[in-house]
């Protein structure tokens, strides 16, 4: 499937994809942006941990766990190039 | 300005509550920024020949430090500044840091970035050029990136940034010449740079420019108009409120300020640019800028690189493995500190105790009276050989291997596995990090709190860390686990019950601290648990031999000061109140016999709660406490080693079940007066120390008469 748009914590482990938009405003928004999370940056998800939640995503070389509340506000599509 | 050479203070950041004094009117202030946990510290300590703890996690400084040193005949004072990813602060931390860079008026700002992922500390870089022009890159951990294989090229970064660039090696101390040269260099007079400024676009670049001539006549230049010009229409309201701090009065009611921004804010309405749109536009931009410089700077020859840290990470953080793993952790730790700690223990006893002979012999020489060696035998030196002989030998071993772990980069991992719980709790995932500072000394784990953003959460955090046993009840603990547990099993498994019976209290301890966080978001602090990221830094070889001594000598150091601060004037009133007479009984007696009924109740006695009052202001001294008011009134003249411990411990009524009640009330009671002095301190409020004395407290008296009610019911005991 190509170009599918989903939410960052529906991305399954080891899969690349794309941030195509953010769906969320104010605080919780700005601390997306401020990881460096903007439209076309890649984000895989590495690994989860024991209970699922977190999830440990790697993002502009760096690894970073965020709980579902924020990756699902994340929109992404897998890339097509993978 | 005067030019003597007496000491002035500059109140630099009032907000940060930090004083710089500096010894010249010539002196510079180099305010060391950086993301967190990118080796700040490190530079830091190689610069200033300070030793500020370090460690592989982020949130590791919170609270500014600072430090000098000399560099060809000038001085420079350094503040290392707690580590953020931007600006545009979220927390406590970054507003502080914000807050210096902004406002602290340093003569240069070193941005700290770790070499192994440049392209995304390049964001902190850049919004700092836009405050200042003075600014130097420092590239850390190039030895990192070599083994990884990633090559920088500095000139073409500093061509683009327009900036001073500098790689280094901090841990070894490479390159820390060239950066104090640098930062040298362009502090000099008539020394002007000029780095690269980031073009918004049109929308945002016509905004700005309606607006930048009237921010630029009511600031006088005291800070960069462009800046303050996009923050302003940013609508950032913890930076304008800091920002009217520092000038002193309300910006917005200043020249045609108010007017101009409702103009500027026109021109992007009429382009399409929200307030959301807005903050976007300048990220995305910040962001591609970081892209471009890193794509043109920096190669990448192994794309693998992470592939090994890939695999410990599953091990450590897998559903099958990675709590059990961490618990086994755990509990190696406790065994080696238990294990390890028996011998120098009894030997530091045996040398120590040996002492009190001949000094009660001196005091018979010069014919002191009896009081007199009493209160300085018998009260401060006893108290004080107890407290050495007991407290270092765990904590010297327990901390070097803590510190491995958190050298290791362990710690975050911990924060991962465990964040399930606390965020069911209701409470922030960083928490687990607080508590494990809580470990060395829940001051200091409440003053880490500060890495949680959300207040409401850091208050749970805050109210809770005492859960977590301190260096001063840490080994109170395995002194009595080792005399009323270890024994009853015998042989090579004795130390393995011990380690278990640790394990269980600290896990108790956790548990505790996730049922209280529950509790609290369901009462008094009502609030779902706010978004949060943590980063899982590389794991980073630690420097073995280093982290070892170091940290044998930083425990050594605090216990004896501590021993010598705390438990000596301790020694010395306790003795007071065993030996004081009223009526035939001691005071001590006398108040132990009011308090006896209620302890009684909670499986304890009169005079162990006395002992954990008097400790209030020290944990360490509750122990040596319970051993002089014990001696005080009982046969037993002299204890030297903890079976003798035990036996004058046992003629006084303990059983297995004081034993237990007394290390869960040691657990779970008020913190020591360091830490609610902190914790007012932190809060700013009365109310919550009050708390915070009081959650613990109650836990600990409820746990502790169910639990001995209940053994007593069944008759176990």
């Amino acid at each position: 499937m190509k170009n599918r748009e989903l939410p960052l914590n529906q991305l399954p482990v080891g899969k690349r994809a794309r941030v195509t938009s953010l769906a969320s405003e104010g605080a919780t928004r700005r601390r997306i942006l401020d990881l460096g999370i903007i439209n076309g940056t890649e984000i895989e998800p590495l690994y989860k941990s024991p209970s699922g939640n977190p999830v440990a995503y790697l993002i502009r070389g760096t690894v970073i766990a965020l709980r579902s509340d924020l990756s699902s506000k994340i929109m992404v599509s897998e890339d097509s190039a993978a | 300005m005067d030019m003597s050479s007496e000491a002035a203070v500059v109140d630099a950041c009032s907000h940060c509550d930090l004083h710089i004094e500096k010894h010249l009117p010539g002196d510079k202030i180099v305010a060391l920024a950086g993301n967190p946990n990118v080796g700040k510290s490190t530079v830091f300590n190689g610069l200033t020949g300070l030793k500020q703890h370090t460690g592989n996690w982020p949130g590791k400084t919170v609270v500014n430090a600072q430090g000098r040193y000399r560099y060809k005949d000038r001085n420079f004072i350094m503040v290392d500044i707690p580590g953020t990813y931007s600006l545009m602060a979220n927390s406590t931390e970054e507003e502080i840091a914000r807050d210096f860079i902004c406002f602290g008026e340093p003569d240069v700002v070193v941005v700290v970035a770790d070499a192994t992922c440049l392209e995304r500390n390049l964001n902190l870089v850049l919004q700092a050029m836009e405050i200042t022009d003075k600014v130097v890159l420092c590239v850390n951990l190039m030895d990192e990136a070599k083994k990884k294989k990633i090559r920088i090229d500095f000139n073409a970064l500093s061509s683009r940034l327009g900036i001073p660039v500098v790689g280094t090696s901090a841990r070894s101390g490479v390159g820390l010449d060239a950066l104090m040269d640098a930062v040298s260099r362009i502090t000099g007079a008539g020394v002007h740079l000029s780095p690269l400024r980031i073009a918004y676009g049109e929308g945002i670049e016509r905004a700005v420019s309606t607006l930048e001539p009237a921010v630029k006549n009511v600031l006088h230049r005291r800070i960069n108009s462009r800046w303050a010009t996009l923050r302003l229409l940013d609508g950032d309201e913890s930076l304008l409120s800091s920002l009217n701090d520092y000038l002193g009065y309300d910006i917005l009611e200043q020249g045609q300020i108010a007017e101009r921004l409702s103009e500027a804010r026109a021109v992007l309405k009429r382009s399409g640019i929200s307030q959301n749109l807005f903050r976007d536009q300048v990220v995305t931009q910040i962001v591609r800028t970081c892209e471009s410089l890193g794509r043109e700077a920096v190669t990448v020859e192994d794309k693998q690189y992470q592939a090994r840290d890939r695999r410990i990470d599953k091990f450590l953080t897998s559903k099958l493995t990675g709590i059990p793993v961490m618990i086994l952790m755990l509990f190696g730790i406790f065994w080696i500190t238990i294990t390890g700690a028996n011998v120098p223990s009894s030997l530091l006893a045996d040398g120590l105790f040996a002492l009190i002979d001949p000094l009660n012999r001196f005091f018979a020489w010069i014919s002191a009276p009896a009081w007199l060696s009493g209160l300085l035998v018998d009260g401060v030196y006893k108290t004080l050989a107890w407290v050495v002989s007991v407290m270092l030998p765990p904590m010297a071993i327990f901390f070097p291997l803590f510190t491995l772990l958190e050298d290791l980069g362990y710690l975050p991992r911990v924060a991962f596995n465990l964040d399930n719980f606390f965020r069911k709790a209701n409470a922030h995932g960083k928490q687990a990090l607080t508590m494990c500072m809580g470990f060395g000394c829940n001051a200091c784990g409440v003053i880490g709190c500060r890495i949680i953003d959300s207040p409401r959460e850091r208050l749970i955090a805050i109210l809770t860390n005492n859960f977590v046993p301190c260096n001063g009840r840490f080994p109170t603990l395995i002194a009595i686990i080792t005399m009323f547990f270890a024994g009853t099993v015998g042989g090579a498994f004795s130390s393995v019950t011990s380690t278990l019976m640790l394990t269980g209290v600290i896990v108790l301890g956790v548990a505790a601290t996730l049922f209280t966080s529950k509790l609290l978001s369901k009462t008094i602090l009502k609030g779902v648990p706010s978004s949060f990221q943590l980063e899982l830094p590389p794991y980073r070889r630690p420097q073995i031999g280093k982290v070892i001594v170091r940290s044998i000598l930083d425990r050594t150091l605090l216990v004896l000061r501590r021993a010598v601060i705390v438990a000596a004037p301790a020694g010395l009133i306790i003795w007071l109140l065993a030996n004081i007479q009223a009526g035939g009984v001691s005071l001590l007696a006398r108040c132990a016999g009011f308090l006896d009924s209620f302890a009684r109740l909670m499986g304890l006695d009169g005079y162990i709660l006395m002992a954990f009052i008097l400790g209030l202001p020290a944990n360490e001294v509750v122990i040596p406490i319970l051993i002089m008011s014990y001696m005080a009134t009982g046969s037993l003249t002299d204890f030297e080693s903890l079976s003798q411990l035990h036996t004058l411990f046992l003629s006084h009524g303990w059983t297995w079940l004081t034993a237990v009640c007394a290390m869960l009330f040691s657990l779970m009671h008020w913190p020591c007066g360091t830490t609610l002095l902190t914790i007012k301190k932190e809060t700013q409020s009365v109310k919550w120390m009050l708390v915070s004395f009081a959650i613990p407290t109650a836990a600990g008296i409820v746990v502790c008469m169910i639990v001995a009610n209940a053994v007593r019911l069944f008759g176990l005991v």
